[in-house]
């Protein structure tokens, strides 16, 4: 009964797969961008940017089609409307790995951040989304919960950062600009890692029908 | 659903028909089994459930309109205002009056309008006109049909549409002053905008009276009850608040029969 319901459900799915592995993507490429100091590498995220922006749109439409034409309720509903919430963050880490890239093709100079924080801070956002999205296909509430607890490593991570790019203004006054940028850029990796946990919150909705606050 | 601090509340209410153990058979064959439950006072309750689920039986239970079926026996108690109204002592006729019923078909007398509203009220006692015209008034604009119908009281009722008919024949058990309504599916045989206008009648009447609906249409079950109760091969599987029942159900039944995966 209802499987051409399921099925438009299993798209739905489908097309949340694609977007969660279109972010990911682009904040693996700003990482290890910034970590060869392949300055060059980072204009790939443009295009997939656009790419994600566009699945927003389309996996909205679907996402309102289905309210209108199978009125879900229970867990159809609470899936359907997670599904709205998810992809508004999911288009937000597009844009912030878009701004990092963007900061990329400033700087002045090929960063190289191979093994420092900044590195660290990319990895642990990109495994974020990664797994939101994880969770939110195999309704995994643990999995979920993790990446909720994950945030502190990636705020920990970013207190690092800092310190260390105050360690760098003090010996090189000079390369201010550049300390600068790399800082907006962590900032951008931890604001990602936020917009990861707000999927697995909405995960942990779907499948619940309850909040959990932090 | 009230919320405070965050943390949910489920609604408290006055209860006005406690039903307990409840178990229902129609010869051999039992059609509801050991229900409990408690109907709110001023809230709507909405009874859903595939056919034959035992739903339109439980509603008939409320007022006793299983008594007019041969070979029913009946277990368990239902209290109206804390009195058994399966007691030998009571009034059945009076009991009908103060739960009144409407049915899926709306069925007019093949009367006029007025005389339609006043037969309750003339059976029960009330003669003086000027008494009964104020009846007939109060329980048509109660009806919201009081203005589609005022300058042709004493037209015949079944020259009325469909729609018009079924709030006629709400405004026929407002008559006699009921407590509680039961509505077996009254939309069903209804367009959509005589369907709405239904509902928006149901909403306004909860301040004044409590409703019980059966109704197939699950939609309408979200828009206008306060709570659900599901039923299936008679058994009660699931009540409680409407909004939480098609949010969060806790029986995978429920979950199934309402996200339409039942069977």
């Amino acid at each position: 009964m209802r499987s051409r319901f399921d099925e438009q459900l299993s798209s739905l799915n489908s097309a949340l797969i694609e977007m969660g592995a279109l972010c990911e993507e682009v904040i693996d490429i700003v990482t290890k961008s910034l970590a060869d100091g392949n300055r060059h590498l980072a204009k790939k995220v443009a295009p997939l940017d656009c790419e994600i922006d566009r699945m927003e749109r389309s996996i909205e439409s679907m996402c309102l089609k289905l309210l209108l034409h199978q009125q879900p309720v229970a867990r159809d509903l609470r899936m359907i409307s997670s599904a709205l919430k998810m992809i508004t963050d999911m288009e937000r880490i597009g844009d912030q790995a878009e701004d990092i890239a963007e900061i990329i093709g400033f700087l002045d100079r090929d960063a190289g951040m191979r093994g420092t924080s900044l590195q660290r801070m990319g990895e642990a956002a990109s495994g974020m989304v990664a797994q939101s999205v994880e969770a939110y296909v195999g309704k995994d509430l643990d999995l979920a919960r993790s990446v909720v607890s994950q945030d502190d490593i990636v705020d920990s991570l970013f207190i690092e950062v800092k310190k260390e790019l105050i360690g760098e203004v003090a010996s090189n006054p000079d390369e201010g600009e550049y300390i600068l940028d790399l800082l907006m850029i962590a900032k951008y990796f931890e604001r990602i890692g936020d917009h990861a946990v707000n999927i697995a919150q909405w995960v942990v909705f779907s499948v619940t029908g309850e909040h959990e606050e932090e | 659903m009230n919320s405070i601090n965050g943390e949910k509340m489920e609604d408290t209410y006055k209860s006005i028909i406690q039903v307990d153990d409840l178990s229902l058979w129609y010869g051999q064959n039992q059609a509801l089994h050991n229900v409990c439950m408690d109907i709110g006072e001023g809230r709507i309750t909405a009874l859903i459930g595939p056919s034959g689920c035992g739903k339109s039986t439980f509603l008939k239970t409320l007022n006793r309109m299983n008594d007019l079926v041969q070979g029913v026996r009946i277990q368990g108690t239902v209290s109206f205002e804390g009195q058994d109204i399966y007691s030998p002592q009571t009034d059945v006729s009076e009991l009908r009056r103060r739960i009144g019923m409407v049915f899926q078909k709306p069925n007019p007398f093949p009367m006029s309008i007025y005389d339609n509203v006043a037969y309750g009220p003339r059976t029960h006692g009330t003669k003086a006109k000027a008494r009964l015209d104020e009846i007939v008034e109060s329980s048509l604009r109660a009806s919201a049909i009081w203005d589609e119908v005022k300058d042709r009281l004493k037209s015949n009722a079944l020259g009325l549409s469909g729609g018009q008919q079924q709030r006629l024949c709400i405004a026929r058990a407002l008559a006699v002053r009921p407590k509680v309504l039961l509505m077996d599916e009254p939309t069903s045989a209804l367009d959509p905008i005589s369907t709405s206008r239904i509902e928006e009648l149901a909403l306004q009447l909860k301040n004044d009276y409590s409703i019980v609906i059966v109704t197939h249409n699950m939609q309408q079950a979200v828009r206008i009850s306060d709570d659900t109760a599901f039923f299936l091969l008679g058994e009660l599987v699931e009540f409680g608040d409407t909004e939480r029942m098609f949010s969060q159900p806790t029986d995978k039944r429920t979950e199934d029969y309402i996200t339409g995966r039942f069977g």
